[in-house]
C-alpha cells in the first residue's frame, strides 16, 4: 500500500459533515487541525501521553493523536469548537473561565472534553470521580485544584438547568 | 481654530530625585522609580498602594475573569502551532546521537536532492555565538564543530511537510569522532582535560562564586548545636504541555517576522539580530498565546534561528514544532545540586552561622548559569536573620542537556537543604520547628546579611496561617507512626533589579491609548504565559479609569507594536509592568480629573471613576456623567489622549562583586505545612494535603494568585516525589548520556489522582513600592513544598530524606538502613520533654 496515497476522509464533526484528504496513517488530530482547521484540539506529545488532543468520538473521550482519522468515518466527533451553544459558552467552558481552571489554556480543550463526557454520564460526580475522569489529561499550571472546582461548578449549573425538565 | 492643549512634555511633570547610580552606568534623571510624586498625581492621596476611588477597590482584588479566558476555553486562542501561512514549509532538526563528539563532516547532498526538500542548514550557516547572559555566550544555533549532549542540534531541513523533512534527516550523513563524555559533577571536576565547553575559562568550570558575610567559623564554634549534612537535589524539567514552536517569515523587503512560543520576546529579538546578522529594526518578534513555560521558554532556542535562516534561504515561511522528545533536550530545567551545609544554633533557638558548599551540574552550556550560581547562595538570606553566612558554589559543564531557570530559579535546591537543616536543628534543641522559624524572623524594612533590602514581609502571618489551618499544635508529633506533618518557609524575588544586559533604559513600559469610543488599549511588551499577566494590566486600567473589563484590550509582546518589557522571568511582570501601567493610567486619570474638576468647579481629589461613571464624591447626583462622556470631555480639553508609563527599579543590593544579583525591589514570603501518610512496608509516601500561605503583597487578582500558589505547590510536590530528568550510563548497546525517558509517560509528572489537596491562604502585606502594594506569586510558593514534605516524612517515619526524589525504594532504603522507629520515638520524647521544660 502506498502510504502517501491520499484518500478522502468523511468525518462528522460537531454535527457538520466535513471532508479532507488523508493518508492511511493520518491521525484524527492531524485531520482536525491541519485538514479541517479545527485547531482547538492540541498536540502536546503526539503519542497519547498528555491528553491535550482529547476529543469525543460517539460520546467517549478519545486521544485523537493516536486514533486514525479514517477509523472515525461515519462516527460522531465532537471537539472544543462544538461545545458552545452558538456564541454562548457551555457551562463547563464558563466554569473553567470563572474559577481559573484555565491558566495557559493548552490542556484546557482536552480537559473540557474529558469533563464533558463525564457530565454527560453523571451530572453529580464526586470530586474523586472527577479526578478519575480527568486523570488522563495532564495539566502543568493549575495543580488541578481549580480544574476540579470548575467541573463541580459546571455540574451544579447543569443540574440546575436540568431541574425544570428532568427529575433528579 | 486650535484647541488649548495642556502641557504634556515630560519636563512638565515633577522631576523625581535621582538615586546613586550603579558603578559604570548612570541612570538619567527621571528614570528612577521610587518617587511617589511622579506616580501619584496630586489629584488624589491614595499613593501607589491605595484605591484611587474612595475607600475601596472596584476591580483590584475581585475574582475577575481573565481577558483571554473565554478565547482559551472555546478553543479560539491561537498558539504558535495553530498558525499556518500561505506557502509555509515545515522544518525538522537533526540531533546528535552521541553525548560528546567532534563533527568531522556533514554530507547533506542526498537530503537536498530529495523531492519536497527546499533547504538544509548546518552550523556553518549560523556560526555566530549567542546566549542569554552577554558574558557567557557559548551556544550556536547548530553545533559547528562538536556535539555536547545527546540531542544537541546539528542540522535543519525545510520541506513541504514534516514527514518529508523527517525522512530527509535520515539521509544526512554526519561523520563523528566520539569523545569521552562527562556525565557527572565528579567527572567534570576530575577531568578538566576532557573539556565539554571550549568557552569555559578553565576545565569544565562554568562559574564559581565564593561569598562570605560575617564571622561564620567563630559563630559556628560558639553554637550550642551544629548540624552538618549533605543533600542531593535531582534535576527536573518544566514540561509545559505546549511544545516549543515557531513560525518565521522573511519577506521580499528584507523584513523578518518570528512568531514564537517564547516568554522573553525582547531577548529573542536581540539574539535573532545577532545570529542572523540583521538589524533589530528589520525584525519583528510576536508571542502568540503560550501554552506554559515555567522558565523553560526564557531563552532563544535552535528552532527560532533555524526557522528564520531557512525562511531567508527559501523566501517562504517556515514552521518548526519540537516533538515532545526535543522539548526534553531543549530543557533549561532545574539544576541537579549537591549541597553541603553546616548550620549552628543556640539553645534559645537563634541561628548562628551557616556554611554552604554547593556543586551544580549545569549541562553542556551556560544558559543563565552565572545567575544560577549566585542565586544558589544569595537568595537564602531571608526570611530568617542569618548573623553569618558563607557560600561556595561551583557550576560545571557536563555532556547533558543544558540546565537553566525553572520556576524558583537557583534557590529551590538550597531552600530544600536549609529548611531540612532547620528542622534538624529544632529537633536537637527540642523546639517546635515553627517556633524556631518565628524566633529567627528577619522582620520588615531591614537588610539581609548579604545586603538585600527587605521592605514588606508577611512571613510571620504565613506561619500563623499554616499552623492554624493544619491544626499543627495538636497534631505535629502526635500522629500515629506513618503519618506526619512538616513545615518550611521561603522567600523569592519580585523581579531582578537589573536587565540582563546593562543599559540605561526602562525595564518595563506601557503605552496607553484612550479615545472617544470609551475603549482603552494597553500596549506592553509583557509576556503572558498563563499566569494572567495581560489581565493584571487590564485590571489596573479599569481600577484607575472606571472602565468595564470588556472595554480594555491588551496588546502584548509584539516588538513592532509594544514598548519593551524584559519578559516573563524572575516573577517580574506584576511588579514592574504593573507599576508602568499604573503610571500610564494615572496620567490619563489626571487629565480626566482636571477636565471635570474645572467643568464642575470641584477639587480634583473628589473625582471618582468607577463602574462606568464619573462622579464628584461631594455630590454624586449633581455631578455625574458616564466615563465615556468624561473621556470625550478630556479629549476635547487635552487633545488626543495617550500616555506612556515606565518602570525602572532603584539601585539595590550589596556593595560587592555580585551584590546586585538577588537584589529585588520586593520579596514575597511563603510557608507550607505538608501532611503525609507513609507506608512503612513499601516506603511509599502519599502527600495528603499541603497548606500554602503566601505573602504576595496585595493580591490584584486572588484567582490568579491562588492559581500560582496551587500550581507552584503542585510542581514542588512533583519534584519531591516523582520527577527526575536523568540519564543512562553507557551499556554494550549504547553510549552514555541517553535520557531515561523523554516522554510524558516516562517523565512522571503528577496527574489529577496523584496531586494532594492544596489549600491556598493569601497573606497581603501591601508593599510600599508594588503596584497597589503587590508582589510576586508565581515562583515563591514552590520553594517550601519539597522541604515541608521531607520534614513531614521525618515526623511520620523518623527518617531524614536528604536526597530527591522521595521514591518508595529510596524511603524503604532509609527505613531499612536505620533505627527509624527508635528515631521516631525519640523525636516524640524530645518534643514532650521540650514541652515540659517550656
Amino acid at each position: 500500500m502506498d502510504t502517501r496515497q491520499k484518500l478522502v476522509c468523511r468525518l462528522r464533526v460537531n454535527g457538520d459533515v466535513r471532508e479532507c484528504a488523508t493518508t492511511p496513517h493520518t491521525t484524527l488530530l492531524e485531520a482536525l487541525r491541519y485538514g479541517l482547521a479545527l485547531t482547538g484540539s492540541k498536540q502536546g506529545c503526539d503519542k497519547g501521553d498528555c491528553g491535550a488532543c482529547t476529543v469525543l468520538v460517539d460520546g467517549d473521550p478519545v486521544l485523537a493523536c493516536i486514533t486514525l482519522a479514517l477509523a472515525c468515518e461515519s462516527r460522531d466527533v465532537r471537539t472544543v469548537e462544538g461545545m458552545a451553544d452558538g456564541a454562548r459558552a457551555h457551562p463547563l467552558q464558563d466554569a473553567f473561565d470563572v474559577t481559573g481552571g484555565a491558566q495557559c489554556g493548552f490542556c484546557t480543550p482536552g480537559m473540557l472534553m474529558s469533563a464533558w463526557a463525564l457530565l454527560e454520564r453523571n451530572r453529580n460526580p464526586t470530586r474523586d470521580e472527577i479526578a478519575h475522569a480527568l486523570s488522563g489529561n495532564l495539566c502543568r499550571c493549575t495543580g488541578y485544584t481549580k480544574i476540579l472546582d470548575a467541573v463541580e461548578l459546571a455540574a451544579r449549573d447543569l443540574r440546575e438547568r436540568d431541574g425544570g425538565s428532568r427529575p433528579s | 481654530m486650535s484647541k488649548p492643549r495642556a502641557p504634556r512634555a515630560a519636563g512638565a511633570r515633577p522631576k523625581p530625585a535621582t538615586g546613586p547610580a550603579r558603578a559604570g552606568m548612570t541612570i538619567p534623571e527621571g528614570r528612577q522609580m521610587p518617587d511617589a510624586s511622579r506616580l501619584t498625581p496630586p489629584a488624589h492621596e491614595a499613593g501607589r498602594t491605595g484605591p484611587p476611588n474612595g475607600d475601596a477597590f472596584h476591580t483590584i482584588g475581585k475574582r475577575n475573569r481573565k481577558v483571554e479566558g473565554l478565547a482559551k476555553v472555546t478553543g479560539r486562542a491561537v498558539f504558535a502551532d495553530d498558525l499556518t501561512l500561505p506557502r509555509m514549509l515545515h522544518a525538522k532538526l537533526l540531533r546528535s546521537i552521541h553525548a560528546h563528539a567532534r563533527i568531522l563532516a556533514i554530507d547533506a547532498s542526498q537530503a537536498l536532492a530529495m523531492p519536497g526538500v527546499h533547504a538544509v542548514v548546518t552550523g556553518r550557516d549560523l556560526p555566530e555565538y549567542f546566549g542569554i547572559i552577554p558574558w557567557t555566550q557559548d551556544e550556536q544555533a547548530l553545533c559547528e564543530s562538536k556535539a555536547r549532549y545527546v540531542g544537541d542540534a546539528i542540522a535543519a531541513v525545510a520541506a513541504d511537510s514534516e514527514l518529508i523533512a523527517e525522512e530527509a534527516l535520515r539521509l544526512i550523513k554526519v561523520s563523528y569522532e566520539v569523545l569521552p563524555a562527562i556525565t557527572s559533577i565528579e567527572e567534570a571536576l576530575a577531568h578538566p582535560e576532557n573539556q565539554v565547553n571550549e568557552k569555559a575559562s578553565e576545565g569544565n568550570l562554568s562559574k564559581h562564586v565564593h561569598l562570605e558575610f560575617g564571622p561564620v567559623d567563630e559563630l559556628l564554634e560558639a553554637s550550642d548545636e551544629v548540624v552538618e549534612a549533605e543533600y542531593w537535589y535531582e534535576g527536573s524539567t518544566h514540561a509545559p504541555i505546549e511544545p516549543h514552536c515557531c513560525v518565521a517569515e522573511y519577506d521580499a523587503t528584507g523584513f523578518l517576522t518570528v512568531w514564537s512560543s517564547t516568554q522573553v520576546v525582547h531577548y529573542l529579538h536581540r539574539d535573532l539580530a545577532k545570529v542572523l546578522g540583521l538589524p533589530t529594526q528589520r525584525i519583528r518578534v510576536i508571542q502568540p498565546v503560550v501554552g506554559g513555560a515555567f522558565g523553560g521558554k526564557s531563552e532563544p532556542f535552535s528552532l527560532e534561528f533555524c526557522a528564520a535562516k531557512l525562511s531567508m534561504l527559501t523566501g517562504r515561511p517556515v514552521k518548526i514544532l519540537y516533538t515532545r522528545e526535543e522539548v526534553f533536550y531543549a530543557h533549561r530545567g532545574r539544576h541537579p545540586m549537591l549541597l553541603h551545609y553546616r548550620t549552628g544554633i543556640r539553645r534559645d533557638g537563634s541561628l548562628t552561622g551557616t556554611d554552604a558548599r554547593i556543586a551544580i551540574d549545569g549541562g553542556a552550556y551556560s544558559s543563565f548559569g552565572l545567575v544560577t550560581t549566585y542565586y544558589s547562595g544569595q537568595l537564602l538570606t531571608a526570611p530568617y536573620a542569618m548573623p553569618a553566612y558563607r557560600f561556595d558554589s561551583t557550576r560545571v559543564f557536563t555532556n547533558k542537556p543544558c540546565c537553566g531557570p525553572k520556576r524558583g530559579h537557583g534557590s529551590v535546591q538550597p531552600r530544600f537543604a536549609f529548611e531540612c537543616q532547620l528542622d534538624k536543628l529544632a529537633e536537637r534543641i527540642g523546639m517546635d520547628p515553627i517556633a524556631v522559624r518565628r524566633k529567627n524572623f528577619i522582620g520588615e524594612n531591614t537588610r539581609t546579611v548579604n545586603g538585600l533590602r527587605v521592605t514588606s514581609n508577611g512571613f510571620l502571618e504565613c506561619l500563623d496561617a499554616v499552623e492554624r489551618a493544619s491544626d499543627w499544635k495538636r497534631r505535629w508529633r502526635n500522629l500515629p507512626y506513618g503519618r506526619g506533618l512538616g513545615v518550611a518557609g521561603s522567600m523569592y524575588i519580585s523581579g531582578t533589579n537589573y536587565c540582563i544586559y546593562p543599559n540605561e533604559m526602562p525595564q518595563s513600559a506601557v503605552q496607553l491609548k484612550l479615545d472617544r469610543s470609551g475603549r482603552a488599549t494597553v500596549f506592553c511588551g509583557i509576556s503572558d504565559i498563563g499566569q494572567g499577566a495581560d489581565s493584571v494590566l487590564a485590571y489596573i486600567v479599569c481600577e484607575e479609569l472606571g472602565l468595564d473589563l470588556r472595554d480594555v484590550r491588551v496588546v502584548a509582546a509584539d516588538t513592532d507594536l509594544t514598548p519593551v518589557d524584559l519578559g516573563s522571568y524572575s516573577s517580574r511582570e506584576t511588579f514592574m509592568c504593573g507599576n508602568a501601567c499604573l503610571d500610564a493610567a494615572r496620567q490619563l486619570r489626571e487629565q480626566i480629573a482636571s477636565t471635570l474638576a474645572e467643568r464642575w468647579g470641584v477639587p480634583k481629589g473628589e473625582l471618582v471613576l468607577a463602574n462606568g461613571m464619573a462622579v464628584a464624591a461631594s455630590d454624586p447626583h449633581k455631578y455625574a456623567m458616564t466615563v465615556k462622556d468624561a473621556i470625550q470631555a478630556a479629549e476635547a480639553a487635552h487633545g488626543t489622549l495617550g500616555s506612556v508609563g515606565w518602570y525602572q527599579s532603584p539601585k539595590l543590593g550589596g556593595d560587592y562583586r555580585g551584590g546586585t544579583i538577588g537584589a529585588s525591589p520586593a520579596y514575597s514570603f511563603t510557608a507550607h505545612v505538608a501532611e503525609v501518610d507513609c507506608d512503612p512496608e513499601t516506603g511509599e509516601v502519599t502527600v495528603k494535603k499541603i497548606w500554602v500561605a503566601h505573602d504576595c503583597g496585595r493580591a490584584l487578582s486572588p484567582v490568579a494568585v491562588e492559581g500560582q500558589m496551587e500550581g507552584s505547590a503542585y510542581m514542588g510536590f512533583g519534584e519531591a516525589l516523582f520527577e527526575t530528568h536523568t540519564f543512562k550510563p553507557a551499556t554494550a548497546a549504547h553510549g552514555p548520556g541517553i535520557h531515561h525517558g523523554p516522554s510524558l509517560l516516562d517523565y512522571r509528572m503528577p496527574t489529577s489522582l496523584d496531586t494532594p489537596e492544596l489549600e491556598s491562604i493569601i497573606i497581603e502585606s501591601v508593599d510600599p513600592e508594588g503596584p497597589y502594594g503587590a508582589k510576586e506569586a508565581g515562583e515563591g510558593p514552590l520553594h517550601p513544598s519539597v522541604p515541608a514534605i521531607a520534614n513531614a516524612i521525618h515526623d511520620a517515619l523518623g527518617v531524614r530524606c536528604d536526597r530527591l526524589p522521595f521514591s518508595p525504594p529510596a524511603v524503604l532504603a532509609l527505613l531499612q538502613g536505620s533505627d527509624a522507629r527508635g528515631a521516631w520515638e525519640r523525636a516524640r520524647l524530645g518534643h514532650a520533654g521540650a514541652g515540659a521544660r517550656g
